[in-house]
């Protein structure tokens, strides 16, 4: 049972996802988490502002309960199935993080220079942290899809268009990472 | 009842992407710098037996749990949209290291701050749907 414990390899992970996939259009749906952030917009009341929020949101509960169900995913295995060893990154990429002032990377699933803000806050921190989501959402809409909708679905499905939004994905990826990141840390 | 289903899949899914480190920051960023296959191997690996899955259900004509035949929804062609539209998902995902589904499961493993980015989200969303007529589509 100690695997249980580990990190889990890359084709297991990928195997899960693929069946998890098929699991939602066998069950009639389909995978596109990024469609929940609409569905929280038509559900507070989006409706009034945009047609496009004008959607029969309750048919979308199952996606919100997906949703929760990861949430819950995500505290049972970092709570009982995690065995405190720090991520093994790439020693080169621990190097880049430390030029830039990370401490400890890999440590946590997130670097604490950038989401500790209870302890050590300040409006740069909640800056990043807001507009990185807002890029995120309004990407993801605008695209129509996100990581499990284009890259993982679309792909699946030899979309043309889930291609070209995944080459956008890396493009944005890049510049961000290999020029924006080390700029703004 | 009928939605326990989909319960049980997320909680799946959750602990998958928690255990595969996926939800991680830093696997992001290491993936931009194309340090590492773990990520493109997680990718690569649910692409290749998606696309075997579905290949063999639309040869087999399997039906859904509804009866209705499993077809695929192709999506309409543009590339601006996907493009643009993809490049500010991108440019995001690797400053937030997270994904609409990641956001919420790294809420689960006791990071309050990311309700901030999920706040982000929702908010940037929004803002395309106001402004949604006036883009190239």
């Amino acid at each position: 049972m100690d695997f249980l414990f580990e990190p889990w390899p890359w084709y297991m992970a990928g195997t899960f996802i693929a069946i998890i996939m098929f699991s939602l259009i066998y069950f009639g749906e389909n995978f596109g988490l990024s469609n929940n952030l609409r569905t929280i917009c038509s559900a507070i009341g989006g409706g009034k502002y945009s047609d496009f929020f004008k959607i029969d949101w309750k048919k979308q509960k199952w996606n919100l309960i997906l949703i929760i169900g990861t949430i819950i995913g995500g505290f049972l295995a970092s709570t009982f199935l995690n065995n405190q060893q720090p991520i093994q990154l790439n020693p080169k990429t621990i190097s880049s993080l430390q030029d830039l002032g990370f401490q400890e990377p890999g440590k946590h699933y997130l670097p604490h220079e950038l989401f500790n803000i209870s302890s050590h806050f300040s409006f740069k921190k909640l800056f990043i942290l807001i507009m990185s989501g807002f890029f995120v959402g309004f990407g993801a809409r605008y695209a129509g899809g996100c990581t499990s909708g284009h890259a993982i679905s679309g792909l699946s499905h030899l979309q043309v268009p889930s291609l070209i939004a995944v080459i956008g994905f890396f493009i944005g990826g890049l510049i961000m990472t290999h020029i924006f990141i080390p700029i703004i840390f | 009842m009928q939605y326990l289903k989909f319960l049980i899949l997320g909680l799946l899914l959750g602990i998958v992407m928690t255990k595969a480190e996926i939800i991680s920051w830093f696997r992001i960023y290491e993936m931009f710098r194309f340090e590492s296959f773990h990520m493109y191997g997680v990718i690569g690996t649910a692409i290749i037996l998606g696309i075997i899955l579905m290949q063999f259900t639309l040869k087999k004509q399997i039906r859904d749990i509804t009866g209705k035949p499993i077809i695929i929804h192709s999506k309409n062609m543009s590339i601006s949209r996907y493009l643009i539209g993809g490049i500010i998902f991108g440019l995001g995902w690797a400053l937030s290291g997270a994904c609409p589904g990641p956001m919420f499961i790294l809420l689960g493993t006791g990071y309050s701050s990311v309700l901030l980015v999920i706040l982000g989200a929702i908010l940037g969303t929004f803002v395309y749907g106001i402004m949604r007529n006036k883009l190239p589509h």
